[in-house]
C-alpha cells in the first residue's frame, strides 16, 4: 500500500493506485467492523448494567433512580458471602486439578511423542469432546455415577462397598468432577502451545550440566511453562466463577453459585439486584484476571 | 526428547493419558449405548433390549420439545456466525498487523469480552434490548451474544497466524507487480485459508453449543442448547440420551470434515511449493 509507485510498477506501467488511502486509514476500516460488534453487544450492555444496578425496581417494572440500595441488599446478606464462598471453593478446586492434569497431559503430547502427526491427532483426540455440547457432557455423568450408576454398581459387585455411594451424583464432588471434565481443555491448549516452543537445546544443556530429570523439570521446563499456565488459568478461573449450569445440574440444585443467584434473579425480574451482583461479580473476576496476568503478557505470547 | 529405549516416566504418563482420555470418552459413550435401549429402559445400566425407540420418540414433537425446530434454530445461527467470525477476524488480523492508535485498547477489549462472565453479557445484551424497546430474538440479540464469545477467539487465533507470518511472500508479490487485491487473493489468502477454515469451524461449534450467553438474548424461541436444558429438569426417559447422542454425532461429523477440508487444503498446497 505505498504511495509512491515502486521501480517494478513503473516499469510494468501498473501505476494505477485505486487504494492509495494511507495505512492507518485501511487499518481503521479493518477493524472497524470488530469495533461495531463489540461495541453493541458488549460495551454498551457492560454500561448498561452499571447504570441499572442504581436502580429502583419493584413487580411491576424498572425505574430509573440512584440508589445505592441493590449493592447495601446483596453486600448486606450473609446469602452472598457465603455462596462466594462456595464459588470460590470450586473455583480452586477445578483450577488446581485442571492445571496438574492439563500440564501432564501437555508435556506427555510435548515430550513424549515423537511425531508431529502422532501428537496432533492425540491432540485432536482431546479437543474433540470439548467442541460437543456442555449439557450433554454433564449429563453423560448420570448413568456412570448415578444410584445405580456404573461406578456403583461395579463398586458393590466388587465388595468394596455394601450399598451404594450417595455422594457420587448431585452434590459437590460431582459439580468439580464436571467441570474439570468441561474445562480442561483450556488448560491443555495453551500449556502445550508454551511447551512446543521450548527450545530443546536448553534441556539438553541442563542435562549436560547433570541435572536430573526432576531438576530439568522444575528448573526448565516449569518456568518456561508459566505463560500457558497463566493464560490456561484466565479461562478456567473465568468460566469457573461464572458458572451457574454445571452447578445447577450436577448438584441437584443442592449447591450455589454466584452466576446462579444472579439467574435466579433474573428469572423474577429483578434485574436491578442482579445488575448489582454482575458488577460485584465483574470486578471480583477482573481482579482475579489482572493478579493472573501479573505472571503473564498474553500479546507477546501470541 | 530422546532418541533412545522408552522410559519409566514415558510408561507412567502414557498410562496417565489413556486415563485422561477415558474420563473425556467414557461417559459420553454410556449416553451413546444407553440411548439404543429398549422400549421399557431407564436411564441407567443395564440395557433392556435393544431398539431405536427412543430415537423415534425424539422426532415425535409431542414427546418432547420441539427438537426439530431449534436444532434448525442452532444451525442457522451457527452458520451465521460462523460467516461473520470469519470475515471479521480476518479484517481484525489484518488490521493488527499495522500499528495503529487505540490498537492496544481494542485488544484488550477483545481478550475483556472472553473473560467477562457470559450470564453477565447476557444480563446485559437482554436489559439493553428491553430498555430500547427492542424484542430479544435468536437472530439478533442471540446472534451478538454469540459474537462476543466467539470473535474473541477468532481474532486471538488470527493474531497468532499473522504472527508467524512472513511479510517477505507479500513483498515478493508486489515486486512481481501484483496489485494489493491480487497480492491478498493470490498470496495472503490461500496460505491462511486452513487457519480460517479453522476459525470458521471454531466459531461454529462454540455458537451451537452456547448456552449461558444465549439464556437471556434468545428471546420467544429456543435455541437447541437452550431446549436440552429445558429437558434435563423434566425429561426421565433415555429420550434425553438419544438427543445426546444425535447432537454429539452432529457435531462430530461437523469437525471431521471441517480436519478433513484443512488436510485437503495443506495437501494441495505442499503439492504446489
Amino acid at each position: 500500500m505505498t504511495v509512491v509507485a515502486s521501480p517494478a510498477e513503473i516499469e510494468t506501467g501498473n501505476t494505477r493506485r485505486f487504494l492509495a488511502a494511507p495505512r492507518w486509514l485501511i487499518a481503521y476500516l479493518q477493524a472497524t467492523p470488530l469495533l461495531l460488534i463489540l461495541g453493541f453487544f458488549f460495551v454498551l450492555p457492560i454500561l448498561m448494567i452499571i447504570v441499572v444496578s442504581f436502580w429502583d425496581y419493584d413487580f411491576a417494572g424498572l425505574y430509573p433512580d440512584f440508589l445505592a440500595m441493590n449493592y447495601t441488599d446483596t453486600l448486606g446478606s450473609w446469602v452472598t458471602w457465603k455462596t462466594y464462598l462456595n464459588t470460590m471453593k470450586f473455583t480452586a478446586l477445578t483450577w488446581a486439578l485442571t492445571l496438574v492434569i492439563g500440564f501432564w497431559v501437555a508435556y506427555f503430547l510435548a515430550f513424549h511423542i515423537r511425531t508431529t502427526t502422532m501428537q496432533m491427532a492425540l491432540f485432536l483426540v482431546c479437543t474433540v469432546p470439548f467442541l460437543t455440547s456442555n449439557i450433554i457432557r454433564m449429563i453423560s455423568w448420570i448413568p456412570v455415577l448415578g444410584r445405580n450408576g456404573l461406578v456403583n454398581s461395579t463398586l458393590i459387585e466388587l465388595g468394596i462397598v455394601p450399598e451404594p455411594v450417595d455422594w457420587l451424583l448431585y452434590s459437590d464432588f460431582a459439580v468439580v468432577l464436571a467441570m474439570v471434565h468441561l474445562n480442561t481443555l483450556f488448560m491443555v491448549t495453551p500449556i502445550f502451545n508454551t511447551l512446543m516452543r521450548i527450545d530443546r537445546s536448553l534441556i539438553e544443556a541442563a542435562r549436560d550440566c547433570g541435572a536430573s530429570g526432576w531438576q530439568v523439570l522444575w528448573n526448565v521446563v516449569l518456568p518456561l511453562a508459566k505463560p500457558g499456565m497463566a493464560i490456561g488459568s484466565i479461562f478456567v478461573v473465568t468460566l469457573v466463577m461464572a458458572d451457574f449450569s454445571t452447578v445447577q445440574v450436577m448438584s441437584g440444585g443442592q449447591s450455589a453459585s454466584v452466576a446462579l443467584m444472579m439467574k435466579n434473579q433474573m428469572s423474577l425480574l429483578q434485574y436491578p439486584a442482579a445488575a448489582a451482583n454482575a458488577v460485584v461479580l465483574l470486578i471480583v473476576v477482573l481482579l482475579m484476571v489482572a493478579a493472573i496476568l501479573r505472571v503473564v503478557d498474553i500479546r507477546r505470547e501470541l | 526428547m530422546n532418541r533412545d529405549a522408552r522410559t519409566k516416566e514415558f510408561y507412567i504418563l502414557a498410562a496417565f493419558f489413556a486415563l485422561f482420555v477415558l474420563f473425556l470418552y467414557g461417559p459420553l459413550s454410556a449416553i451413546v449405548i444407553l440411548s439404543f435401549q429398549g422400549p421399557d429402559g431407564g436411564l441407567t445400566f443395564p440395557l433392556n433390549g435393544v431398539s431405536l425407540h427412543w430415537f423415534y420418540n425424539l422426532f415425535e414433537t409431542q414427546a418432547v420439545g420441539d427438537f426439530g425446530a431449534s436444532f434448525r434454530r442452532s444451525f442457522t445461527l451457527g452458520l451465521m456466525v460462523t460467516v461473520t467470525n470469519v470475515v471479521v477476524a480476518l479484517l481484525a488480523g489484518l488490521a493488527f498487523r499495522n500499528r495503529f492508535r487505540g490498537s492496544t485498547a481494542l485488544f484488550y477489549l477483545t481478550v475483556a469480552s472472553l473473560v467477562v462472565p457470559s450470564i453477565i453479557i447476557s444480563l446485559g445484551i437482554g436489559v439493553v434490548f428491553q430498555q430500547f424497546g427492542l424484542r430479544p430474538a435468536w437472530y439478533s440479540s442471540g446472534f451478538g451474544a454469540h459474537l462476543t464469545w466467539t470473535l474473541p477467539f477468532g481474532v486471538l487465533i488470527m493474531l497468532a497466524v499473522f504472527n508467524r507470518f512472513s511479510p517477505a511472500y507479500e513483498e515478493a508479490a508486489r515486486d512481481l507487480g501484483a496489485t494489493p487485491w491480487q497480492t491478498f487473493r493470490h498470496v495472503v489468502l490461500p496460505m491462511i485459508a486452513p487457519s480460517l477454515i479453522g476459525v470458521g469451524l471454531f466459531g461454529f461449534t462454540l455458537s451451537y453449543d452456547e448456552f449461558a450467553r444465549t439464556l437471556m438474548t434468545s428471546g420467544t424461541y429456543n435455541t437447541l442448547p437452550l431446549e436440552i436444558y429445558a429437558m434435563t429438569t423434566n425429561v426421565t426417559t433415555p429420550v434425553l440420551y438419544a438427543l445426546g447422542t444425535v447432537t454429539t454425532l452432529f457435531s462430530f461429523t461437523v469437525i471431521l470434515l471441517t480436519v478433513a477440508v484443512i488436510l485437503l487444503l495443506r495437501r494441495r498446497q505442499a503439492k504446489l511449493s
